[in-house]
Order: C-alpha cells, then sequence, then structure tokens
C-alpha cells in the first residue's frame, strides 16, 4: 500500500512486536508469580521483561519468542534477586481473587459444588508446593507443567545443558510429588 | 540402562521428549524392572492429576494496560496489517483515500473500534466468572438448537473437533446492548469465543485482523452475519481457526 508507513518505523515495529508478545503475557506473568513473592515485584519485572524485550526486539532472530521472553523474565527475575534478595519463596497470596481466578475454567463433566471446591483446594495446593520448591526445581516445573516449553526451550531459557533440564525436572518431580503425597496425608488426619 | 538412569529418562518418556533409540532403551529397562515400572506409572498418575489450567496465574488488565500504555503507540496502518485496510475500505472513494495511511485510520470508524472493545471484554469476561457456557456439549445438534427462541438468528454451530478446534458449547451474550450467540471452542488450552451477530446493512466485508490488549480478533461477514473470533492464540492459528470455519460452513 503506497503511503503507509515504513515497516521499520516505531509504531510498525511496536505493532508487530505487541501481536507477538503480548498474547504471551499470561505465560509470563504465571513464571513471575512463582518466582517473586510481592504482588509489585511481579508487576514490576512483567512490565520489564516487555520493555526490555520491545527495547532489544531487533535481535530477535524469529522463531518462537514465547522461551525469548521467558528468558528476559527469568533475568530480570534474577536481578530483582540480587538487588534485595525478595526471590524464590512465593507467599500465599490466597485473597487476591483476580489473580487466583483459575482460567480458563471448564469441565467435561458437570461437577457437584463439594466436587468444585475440592478442585479449587487442590489447585490452591499444588500452586502454594510449586512455590516453595527451590529456585532451580522450580523454574523447570512451571515451564515443562504449566507453560508447556520444550526440554530444548527449557534448557535455552534457564541457560542449562538438556541434561541438566532432565535431572532437575526428575528431582523437582520427586520433590513435588513427595510433598504432594505429604500434603494429602495431612489433609486426611484433619 | 541402569536404576537411575532410568528414573531420569522415564520423565522425558512420559514428556515424549526421547528419541526412538533412547526410548526403546528406557522402556527395556523398565519392562524388567518392576521399581522403575511402579515409578513409571505413579508419576504418570502424578502428572495427569495436576491441571495446568488452575496453575496458571491470568494477568490482571491493569497491568495488560499499564504495558500497552508503555510500547509506543502504532502510527499508522502498514502492510503487515493490510488485510486490516482491506474490512475498512469499503467503496471507491475508500481506495482514493487509502493512499495515505493516516487517512485510512480515519475510516476506522468508532463503532468498529468500540464494538472490537466490546467483545474482547466479552471474551475476558467468559474467561474470568466460571461462566463460560450456558449449553456445555461437544455435539453440535446439541448446540445449535439451544440458541432456538433465545435469537432473532439461528447461529451456526460447527463441530471442528477432527480439524482440531474442539467445540464446547454455547453461551448468550451481549455486545452491543443486543444478544449474540457465543460459540466456544478450544485450542489446547486457550479458549475461541466465536460471537455472532446479525449483520446490519448488506455489505459483504472482508476478513479483518486486529488486535486489542494481546487478544486477536478474527472479523468477517458471512450469510449475513457478523462474526467476530477473538481469543489469545495467535494470528496464524486464529486464522486457520476462522479459514476451517468457513470452509466447513460451505460444506
Amino acid at each position: 500500500m503506497a503511503g503507509g508507513a515504513a515497516d521499520g518505523s516505531d509504531g510498525g515495529k511496536a505493532e508487530r512486536f505487541k501481536e507477538l508478545a503480548l498474547p504471551h503475557l499470561d505465560a509470563i506473568y504465571t513464571l513471575a508469580r512463582y518466582m517473586l513473592r510481592s504482588a509489585s515485584d511481579v508487576d514490576d519485572a512483567v512490565q520489564e521483561c516487555y520493555l526490555r524485550a520491545f527495547r532489544h526486539f531487533d535481535t530477535f532472530r524469529g522463531g518462537p519468542i514465547k522461551p525469548w521472553l521467558l528468558a528476559i523474565l527469568r533475568n530480570v527475575c534474577h536481578a530483582i534477586y540480587a538487588g534485595n534478595a525478595r526471590l524464590v519463596y512465593a507467599v500465599d497470596t490466597g485473597g487476591e481473587s483476580e489473580t487466583t481466578a483459575a482460567k480458563p475454567i471448564w469441565r467435561e463433566d458437570t461437577e457437584t459444588p463439594e466436587q468444585m471446591m475440592l478442585r479449587l483446594q487442590d489447585a490452591e495446593t499444588m500452586r502454594r508446593l510449586i512455590s516453595d520448591l527451590p529456585a532451580e526445581f522450580k523454574e523447570v516445573i512451571v515451564l515443562r507443567e504449566i507453560n508447556d516449553l520444550s526440554y530444548r526451550d527449557i534448557a535455552t531459557v534457564t541457560e542449562a545443558p538438556i541434561g541438566t533440564v532432565m535431572s532437575r525436572l526428575a528431582r523437582g518431580r520427586k520433590m513435588l510429588r513427595d510433598a504432594w503425597l505429604a500434603a494429602e496425608g495431612e489433609g486426611r488426619l484433619v | 540402562m541402569n536404576c537411575e538412569e532410568a528414573s531420569i529418562l522415564l520423565h522425558a518418556l512420559i514428556d515424549g521428549e526421547l528419541d526412538a533409540g533412547h526410548a526403546r532403551d528406557a522402556e527395556a529397562h523398565i519392562a524388567i524392572c518392576p521399581r522403575c515400572a511402579a515409578q513409571l506409572r505413579e508419576f504418570q498418575e502424578f502428572r495427569n492429576s495436576m491441571t495446568p489450567a488452575t496453575l496458571r496465574h491470568a494477568a490482571p488488565m491493569s497491568l495488560r494496560s499499564r504495558i500497552e500504555g508503555r510500547l509506543p503507540a502504532p502510527r499508522a496502518a502498514e502492510s503487515s496489517r493490510r488485510s486490516v485496510i482491506k474490512g475498512f475500505a469499503v467503496g471507491a472513494t475508500a481506495s482514493a483515500l487509502a493512499a495515505s495511511g493516516m487517512l485510512v485510520m480515519v475510516m476506522r470508524s468508532d463503532d468498529e473500534r468500540r464494538l472490537l472493545g466490546e467483545v474482547v471484554s466479552a471474551h475476558l469476561r467468559s474467561l474470568q466468572a466460571q461462566h463460560l457456557t450456558d449449553v456445555q456439549s461437544s455435539d453440535q445438534h446439541m448446540v445449535k438448537p439451544w440458541f432456538n427462541g433465545r435469537l432473532d438468528v439461528a447461529p451456526p454451530v460447527i463441530d471442528l473437533t477432527a480439524l482440531g478446534f474442539t467445540l464446547l458449547g454455547g453461551r448468550l451474550d451481549y455486545v452491543d446492548a443486543k444478544p449474540v450467540a457465543a460459540i466456544v471452542y478450544r485450542r489446547r488450552v486457550h479458549i475461541i469465543n466465536l460471537f455472532c451477530a446479525p449483520a446490519t446493512g448488506s455489505a459483504k466485508r472482508g476478513v479483518a485482523m486486529e488486535s486489542l490488549h494481546g487478544f486477536n480478533v478474527r472479523r468477517w461477514t458471512e450469510n449475513g452475519l457478523n462474526l467476530w473470533a477473538v481469543s489469545d492464540i495467535n494470528v496464524d492459528e486464529l486464522t486457520e481457526f476462522g479459514e476451517k470455519f468457513e470452509g466447513a460452513l460451505r460444506q
């Protein structure tokens, strides 16, 4: 189209960036929520991730953008951690309805209110247990189980060899499963 | 292979990340080692019990807006968004005006912007409240009749499960203060809302792809209906959805 803005213009670049990057906002936000302690750190980290990604968008070499964004977020989280040591042990923020509202919600079968309560409690417990994992195991668990990344992409994001990703995932799953069984045991005693 | 190696590889096996050779080795070990076989089963069960959808966090709308606000605003229509221009530039005067990118922007009527905002809001509402569907069925012959008497039009309900988009059901929603049909599909863990409303006027418009707050919207007109497909899946997949829907509609 004649007279249209050049592709290299800021506006054009921003539009392309938004189209590619913003659909992954929830995935980025999810990792930040598991990695960082305070809600304001989470928002700041996600915003910083997007601004940084946009500044370096020229260096993005194509391919899937999600691992690239997650790697930036991870670096931002580490910078925050180095700055004031608020990383790693996420607090239980059960009071925030906006963010604890799991989405999307659909079930294949209709369920009773009691079943739904149990399911929500289970999810709450699982979120807490994942948050409590040490950072290097937590990040592979979140990237694999929640963000659905391949081993190769996880290796890129965490800057670790695939072999390390595999052993961390194995260990992380074992820790998580043990913690889950322990929590279930406690639940039965109550 | 020993148990120590197998205890790591069995996770890659669960994740489908092993090449044929390693998968064969791991399976051979598991076949003769009851301990590793039990582990594989336990971790498979554990993994199945994790529901990723409930472990995700949705970014608050305020954060989304904050980020969008910090990025440079688009200056004008550009070549990669030609489809948008095609959608709006109707009539002879339009093509003359279209010579300037700025003027094409002016062409986008306030109405269209407002409707875009409304369908994205409706999409967001459907995800947040526990009210994704009024009628929950993957059977198009259940969903379609449900709309009878609730709307002035019979929305096209097409099962696209075989084509990679699972029909979840239907819902009555409101766009522009008018009742519309929302047909709900799922692509992996992503929800697609397809909104259908009777088209006003007879102009048949082309396909337009837009995005707002990180959601993509494919808008088009078909059989006297305005259709908006809204989702957080990428433009390519939403295009695929639209094309498969149109293809199935014509059959």
